[in-house]
């Protein structure tokens, strides 16, 4: 038994930070890895809320009917279990968070407002003006400062994972590291480590996902026998602002305080939208889903638009964009309520959404799938726990606004005391517990990129795959296209070989350190590709034309993808799914369910 | 069919084809050195236009392919960056001698050629990227969090009145880019000055219900060198914060408690 278990979390944002924070409060060690320093994580870019079945608009909200949304919201996927208790626990986060000094909005009195978001019927989302991650992120990061001013946690920032360090019975015992500024590789020792890195939105080229958001950690796992599951669910958030860079979030608190989707009634209707009467408006999402209106789950949204779009022509100007109009919502509220993300289209479009109608479309966003984790957050390998967005617990087949910053907080507050505990009861490693073996394969696959002299510049292969994952495998599936993409990401595997390295230097190497992060890109890509393929029915985000209705005799299973090393691709299988609250029925919007 | 961006590539069409924006081009300089001991150098670059670039979409570009305007093969440029929607704080930098945010620097905004430098007042890295961990230990000096008891369940917090939420909201906006301390003249290794984001900070938690239960320890954290008083009201630092802080406010607002918590120090020694 370990005397002071040493647990590694990996990943500062919301759910490395509250698993920290449960380690250091229970007299645990800490150690924090951070490719960016933890401030600065993507849990930072979150908008709309928190929810939290608090009940203080008088509508007889329940945690119960929050499990019922969630489960429902995502197609009765998720396993019920876990997602039971974290609706149980929101009430008390969110009062934990406003202990720490979240600013969150108030009413008159002094107590917590709520607003309303997607697939509910209820005001049930805490928020902080629109930039409620931001005041989240920093409120458990303030918290974990003062544990490091107490020597509770020590922080490696500036350090990228790079492999978990397993000993000869498959346990692990640490992690391999590379600082991102020497570059040097190193291995740490820890009892129990906990991933918490996050999405994979760059598979997908440009996301609302921040650079960070690679996957490359669970992908670097999952090739070292982590299961992955569900990877093919796959949130494509219906408004988002298009851009060269990256496709930037457009909260849907925007929706959730009274903004509306339209677009003219007219194909190529020349007048400016404030010009446009509400006669010659098409309000579809209220027309098609009465009851729920413009705050229908992200996955029928974002059909919704493709449709309007692609199948009746409608987009704007012929383009594939449509309109979210805040404009006749008073400004000085828009103002106290969703100021941050005004500012956001302000800056990047120019155009003020106080005075007209925002110009959005569907961009990728979220993954609900991840790395498999049993109840307790450990993955299959012992040792290795996972929490946040980078395992697949809570949000099945469509995640429901508001839910991810909840389910970071509970994931990680319950992934820290459950690896402080097992890490009490782990026997001695047996030899070195395969640090010196995983330092020197890792140090060999770093020498073999320095060493490359091919001619294949590493960023476009990067936008190659993005350009194929966004086209195949996002809105709209079909298994000839899903495997026009899968054959792609083998072509591209294999130009991976003769891979260029501009830059050979040994200082601050971005293009070294993004090299190793595309190749796991590449073989996670596969994993959400085939899973797609072979997912032959529609539930959630996943949809085929080809095959339109969920399919629960075949499919209400959980994906699960293991890394296969001889053939260098993954192996499937299924498993049950938890549904012992809450019998599967049919998913529908266009009325009170 | 794909997803937005295709309208990227629609749009970008359409300007051609209405602008006539064919050759439409880019030109950047960009100050680079190998590391913190190394010599700097400018390299040139002359690139495609495209619609709605920022500086960073520019040198993502220029990753893709790096050769500079001299035909001279290079590397890709390194420089810190995350959200790419001004709120994480990473990008800021140097952009035609002006500390600011690279992400939210549309090109079409600025002449050309556009000069990007890293901030200069805190440790080289690498080409454009910067130490900036001082503003983190100077927030554990102020004690910048809620002393809470614990993440166990105790219940509701205490009230808060929307006017105290409205002036404490935009206190907490803070992105810790460090603009404010890059402009500051104060800012120097000699007179080590904090800087007015961590005050702005100390204004936060001094103004929290629990929070300032630790404000006499935050304020006296700020007398002496190094603290409040080497402020010398330039005011640069309110104009140079991308989310708008309240800045000089916070300083005259934290100065006050902090002359009030040195008088009553005085008289109970």
């Amino acid at each position: 038994m370990a005397a002071s278990p040493r647990i590694i979390v990996v990943g500062g944002g919301l759910a490395g930070l509250a698993s920290v924070i449960k380690i250091a409060e229970a007299g645990g060690n800490v150690d924090l890895f951070s490719i960016v320093p933890v401030k600065r994580s993507h849990s930072v870019c979150a908008q709309g809320g928190i929810n939290a079945a608090k009940n203080l608009k008088g509508e007889g909200d329940t945690t119960w009917a929050h499990f019922d949304d969630t489960i429902y919201g995502g197609d009765f996927l998720a396993n019920q279990t876990p997602v039971k208790g974290m609706c149980e626990a929101g009430p008390s986060i969110i009062d934990l968070l406003d202990r720490m000094g979240v600013p969150f909005n108030r009413t008159p009195e002094g107590l917590l407002d709520f607003r309303r978001f997607g697939g509910t019927l209820f005001h049930r989302t805490a928020f902080a003006g629109a930039t409620t991650g931001q005041q989240l992120l920093y409120a458990l990061d303030e918290q974990v400062r003062r544990h490091e001013s107490e020597g509770k946690v020590k922080k490696y920032e500036g350090w990228e994972f790079l492999s978990s360090v397993l000993d000869n019975n498959g346990v692990c015992r640490g992690i391999c590291a590379m600082n991102l500024r020497t570059m040097d590789v190193r291995t740490f020792e820890a009892d129990a480590i906990i991933l918490a890195t996050g999405g994979i939105g760059a598979i997908f080229g440009k996301s609302t996902n921040s650079v960070v958001c690679t996957g490359s950690a669970q992908s670097a796992v999952y090739q070292q026998g982590a299961y992955y599951a569900n990877g093919e669910m796959i949130q494509v958030h219906p408004t988002s602002i298009p851009g060269e860079d990256k496709l930037r979030l457009m909260s849907e608190s925007a929706r959730g305080e009274g903004g509306r989707v339209w677009v003219p009634k007219k194909l190529n209707d020349p007048r400016p939208a404030n010009n446009i009467p509400a006669a010659d408006r098409w309000y579809f999402l209220e027309e098609w889903y009465p009851k729920y209106g413009n705050l229908v789950p992200r996955d029928v949204a974002t059909r919704a638009i493709h449709k309007v779009v692609y199948e009746h022509g409608l987009g704007i100007d012929g383009q594939p964009m449509v309109y979210l109009d805040l404009t006749h919502i008073d400004k000085e509220t828009l103002n106290r309520k969703l100021e941050g993300i005004l500012e956001i289209y302000e800056k990047f479009v120019g155009d003020d959404p106080r005075e007209v109608p925002m110009k959005i479309f569907p961009g990728m966003h979220y993954t609900m799938g991840g790395l498999w984790v049993d109840f307790q957050q450990m993955t299959n390998i012992p040792g290795i726990f996972a929490a946040g967005e980078a395992e697949y617990n809570y949000h099945g087949a469509n995640r429901l606004g508001a839910n991810s910053l909840l389910s970071c907080i509970y994931g990680g507050f319950q992934a820290g005391p459950n690896a402080l505990a097992y890490a009490k009861s782990l026997a001695a490693a047996p030899g070195d517990g395969g640090h010196s073996s995983e330092k020197l394969r890792q140090e060999e696959l770093n020498q073999r990129l320095v060493s490359s002299s091919g001619t294949e510049n590493p960023f476009r292969i990067w936008r190659e795959l993005g350009e194929s994952m966004t086209k195949n495998v996002t809105v709209i599936r079909y298994n000839k296209n899903i495997q026009e993409t899968d054959n792609k990401i083998v072509e591209l595997l294999e130009r991976f070989r003769n891979i260029n390295l501009g830059d050979k230097s040994t200082w601050a190497n971005t293009s070294f350190a993004f090299t190793r992060q595309l190749y796991n890109m590449l073989q996670l890509s596969r994993v959400v590709a085939q899973g797609a393929q072979l997912r032959d029915e529609s539930r959630g985000s996943h949809y085929k034309p080809d095959f339109p209705e969920r399919d629960d005799e075949r499919f209400l299973k959980t994906t699960k993808a293991n890394f296969a090393p001889d053939a260098d691709e993954p192996r499937f299988e299924y498993e049950a799914v938890d549904t012992q609250f809450i019998k599967p029925r049919p998913r529908r919007y266009d009325a009170a369910k | 069919m794909a997803v937005a961006e295709n309208i990227q590539n629609r749009e970008a069409h359409k300007e051609f084809t209405k602008n006539g924006t064919a050759g439409k081009r880019v030109k950047l300089e960009i100050k680079r050195q190998d590391g913190p001991d190394g010599k700097a150098r400018w390299d040139k670059f002359d690139i495609p236009w495209k619609p709605g670039m920022n500086v960073i979409s520019a040198m993502m570009d220029i990753a893709t392919d790096p050769v500079t305007v001299d035909g001279q093969q290079t590397t890709p440029i390194t420089y810190d960056s995350n959200c790419l929607e001004e709120i994480c704080g990473s990008c800021a930098m140097l952009i035609n001698g002006r500390a600011r945010m690279a992400c939210s620097a549309l090109v079409d905004n600025f002449e050309q050629p556009i000069k990007l430098e890293p901030l200069s007042k805190f440790p080289l890295v690498r080409d454009l990227s910067v130490d900036r961990g001082v503003l983190f230990e100077n927030l554990k000096k102020v004690k910048a969090w809620v002393p809470i008891d614990g993440t166990y369940d105790l219940g509701e917090g205490p009230r808060v009145f929307p006017q105290v939420q409205e002036e404490r909201y935009p206190l907490s906006n803070c992105i810790s880019c460090c603009c404010c301390m890059e402009v500051c003249p104060q800012f120097t290794e000699d007179t080590g000055f904090v800087g007015a984001a961590t005050i702005a900070q100390v204004r936060l938690f001094n103004d929290d219900p629990t929070g300032k239960v630790l404000k006499e320890d935050r304020l006296r954290a700020l007398m002496g060198d190094g603290g409040i008083q080497e402020c010398a009201f330039s005011q640069n630092c309110v104009e140079s914060c991308p989310k708008e802080l309240p800045l000089t406010r916070s300083i005259s607002d934290v100065s006050r408690q902090v002359i009030v918590q040195g008088l009553k120090d005085a008289f109970t020694i």
